[in-house]
């Protein structure tokens, strides 16, 4: 067990091509840290990095308290859970979870012994003596797990260890990861590209772009103060709503309506010098059905608009209708668009909106509907540099 | 459906028998000659009209074959041990590594396999015979080695261009050496390609004539092929076509074990498991 420290990495490949930009990480003994993003955006490249597979073109790394580039993955004392699971096809189960701890000459009776442990923990003691190939997927992604934890290494690194599971399967082991973790304690670096997965199971993700982190935070902490447009686009589900803004008096005029700013954002905003023409970010539980409004909430910004598609999931009512104006596009968006495949559906043609509402709203398909907007959820971003002018504090 | 059915397998079925007797009737010749008497060789029947030992009792008194024998095992053994065991190491660069002069090197090995044997023969024998390996054991190992070095390369950089590079990565990251890696993950995983390999070269050296013949002067080095075109009869007015047929059907049955042992271990499939599907 140990913390990683990453301080300005950089990968160049020969070709030239910028993979990893200046990354800086501490990761701390214990804990659990998920690289999140769209394919490209450097987070296996990283994780290759820390595991010594691709070599360090810039900047240091640090597991525990040594200076590793230099070393090879073998000297390295971490273990990794590859995508593939990468399992021995020749060895039974426990040649494979064994593998690692004949490679460091482990006596076979400790060996025996640590392996019979790993499968009790994964329920694999039935198949030890089985070849992968007479495995199922789950059973096989759970060897994979098991070669990494006989060995009790300073690190684990997973490279989006569940992405072949079907969707079941993988809610299930994520949570078995997670437990595992927690009860074994040891550092762990996981890649994903499913925010889902880094919201639930991750004491802390970096979300990267194009080799560059654009965010290091809590899942909270990403989900309520984004820093940019991107993260604020790619970190939650439903996706938040994009408007085109401007700013006159205080006042957002968007095509929602007019919507008042309170007292902090404006301030904020004239802090920073924003400028007229502002990108308006709010995420689907910002808007509520105005008949269902108590108290306070009663004074805020309401608009009536037609329910194209009702969604109702049970506890919560998914509302989608369309908003004038033309879409919001700027590059961080037109990427995500295209990473999660919405620009095949023609998504993009119209605005289209999404509010969570409670279950009690009586909202009907192809009926209008009152909607009020929480400003106080609401994020302004500046549409030039996508930086988000709301949560400047959260800047760093 | 099932008629339709019928008569396609019966159309193939007789097709496959044309094609097995096609390729089978010289084996049954040479082997029916071997088994006749001198009296009846030419008597020009397929089946012996009486069965006689005689030429191989014939072939096995002389040291002229069993010595050549043991050349042609020993010489075509080590000519594919140390064919394979270089051609996996240089397949597995070729497969695996980006290294510079790679095209080269490829190129270089296909031109020797492209180069006719024969135009070679005569420098052979003159650089042989000066450093003093003419018809010895490593004279004939060599250039077998060399001809048989880019089948082997081709073959086998096949076989490990199917193999998941992630494996590889894993036994690293598991605190493999790259030669442990190597020995421990990859060549199990190529082995069935190995196997493939070592038969094609195997036969390769064991049916060579060419270079048996024109490299070698004695028994010393002569290998099968090469000492079957020596044999006489028995008295000079006796052509030897028994014995040759005879030791024609002995030099074939090492090829036939030689194969039905490996083939077994060339199945399909061995990395199926590795990775998911």
């Amino acid at each position: 067990m140990a913390e990683i420290i990453l301080e300005g990495v950089t990968k160049r490949f020969p070709d030239g091509a910028l993979a990893v930009q200046n990354v800086d990480l501490d990761i701390a003994d214990g804990e659990f840290v998920i690289l999140v993003g769209p394919s490209g955006c450097g987070k296996s490249t990283t994780l290759n990095m820390i595991a010594g597979l691709e070599d360090i073109t810039e900047g240091t790394l640090r597991i525990g308290d040594r200076v590793v580039n230099e070393l090879s993955p073998k000297d390295r004392d971490v273990a990794m859970v590859f995508q593939s699971y990468a399992l021995y096809p020749h060895m039974s189960v426990r040649e494979n979870m064994g593998f690692p701890l004949r490679l460091a000459k482990v006596d076979k009776a400790t060996v025996n012994a640590k392996v019979e442990e790993a499968a009790r923990v994964l329920d694999l003691t039935a198949h030890l003596d089985r070849k992968p190939a007479n495995l199922s997927g789950g059973q096989r992604q759970r060897v994979a797990m098991g070669r990494a934890i006989v060995r009790d290494p300073k690190a684990f690194l997973m490279d989006e260890p569940l992405s072949n599971l079907d969707a079941k399967l993988r809610v299930q082991m994520r949570t078995q990861i997670s437990r595992i973790q927690r009860r074994l304690g040891t550092t762990t670096v996981y890649v994903t590209h499913d925010q889902t997965e880094a919201m639930t199971l991750g004491d802390r993700v970096v979300v990267m772009r194009q080799g560059l982190v654009q965010q290091i935070g809590t899942p909270a902490d990403l989900y309520d103060h984004p820093r940019n447009l991107f993260v604020a686009g790619f970190i939650g589900s439903p996706a938040m709503n994009f408007l085109n803004a401007t700013l006159e008096n205080g006042v957002l005029r968007s095509p929602l309506g007019d919507l008042p700013l309170d007292d902090r954002t404006r301030q904020a905003l004239e802090r920073q010098n924003a400028p007229r023409e502002l990108i308006l970010g709010l995420r689907p539980e910002a808007f509520e059905d105005a008949a269902l409004a108590r108290g306070r909430e009663r004074g805020r910004p309401v608009f009536t608009a037609t329910v194209e598609v009702l969604e109702s999931l049970g506890s919560d009512v998914y509302v989608y209708f369309s908003a004038e104006g033309g879409p919001v596009t700027t590059a961080e968006l037109e990427e995500l668009a295209t990473d999660s495949g919405l620009r095949d559906t023609g998504a993009e043609a119209g605005q289209q909106i999404v509010a969570r509402l409670d279950a009690a709203t009586r909202a009907r398909e192809g009926e209008p509907v009152e909607l009020q907007v929480d400003m106080g959820k609401a994020h302004v971003f500046d549409p030039a540099t996508g930086a988000n002018l709301t949560h400047p504090a959260s800047v760093g | 459906m099932a008629a339709v059915g019928k008569t396609h397998a019966t159309r193939w079925g007789v097709l496959n028998v044309v094609v097995v007797l096609y390729a089978l009737f010289p084996v049954w010749w040479i082997a029916a000659l071997s088994f006749k008497d001198p009296s009846t060789l030419t008597d020009g029947d397929y089946i012996p009209r009486e069965w006689t030992w005689e030429n191989y009792r014939g072939i096995f008194d002389t040291s002229e074959f069993t010595r050549a024998l043991v050349n042609s095992i020993g010489i075509a053994l080590i000519s594919t041990v140390i064919a394979v065991a270089l051609g996996t190491m240089a397949a597995y660069a070729v497969a695996r590594l980006r290294f510079p002069g790679k095209k080269v090197l490829i190129g270089m090995s296909l031109l020797i396999a492209m180069f006719p044997p024969i135009s070679l023969v005569s420098p052979l024998f003159n650089i042989e015979r000066i450093i003093g390996i003419f018809d010895t054991w490593i004279g004939l190992i060599i250039p077998y080695m060399t001809f048989s070095l880019p089948l082997a390369i081709y073959t086998l950089s096949a076989f490990f261009r199917e193999i998941p590079w992630d494996l590889e990565k894993a036994a690293k990251v598991d605190g493999a050496t790259p030669a442990q890696a190597f020995r421990m993950v990859i060549v199990p995983l190529a082995a069935p390609g190995v196997f493939t390999t070592a038969i094609l070269v195997f036969i390769f050296c064991w049916n060579d004539f060419l270079f048996a013949i024109s490299l070698t002067s004695t028994e010393a080095a002569r290998t099968v092929p090469a000492a079957i075109a020596f044999f006489t009869g028995s008295s000079q007015f006796q052509q030897p076509t028994g014995s040759i047929a005879a030791a024609a059907v002995v030099i074939t049955i090492p090829i036939i074990l030689f194969v039905l042992f490996f083939q077994r271990r060339i199945v399909a499939g061995l990395t199926s498991g590795a990775v998911k599907g």
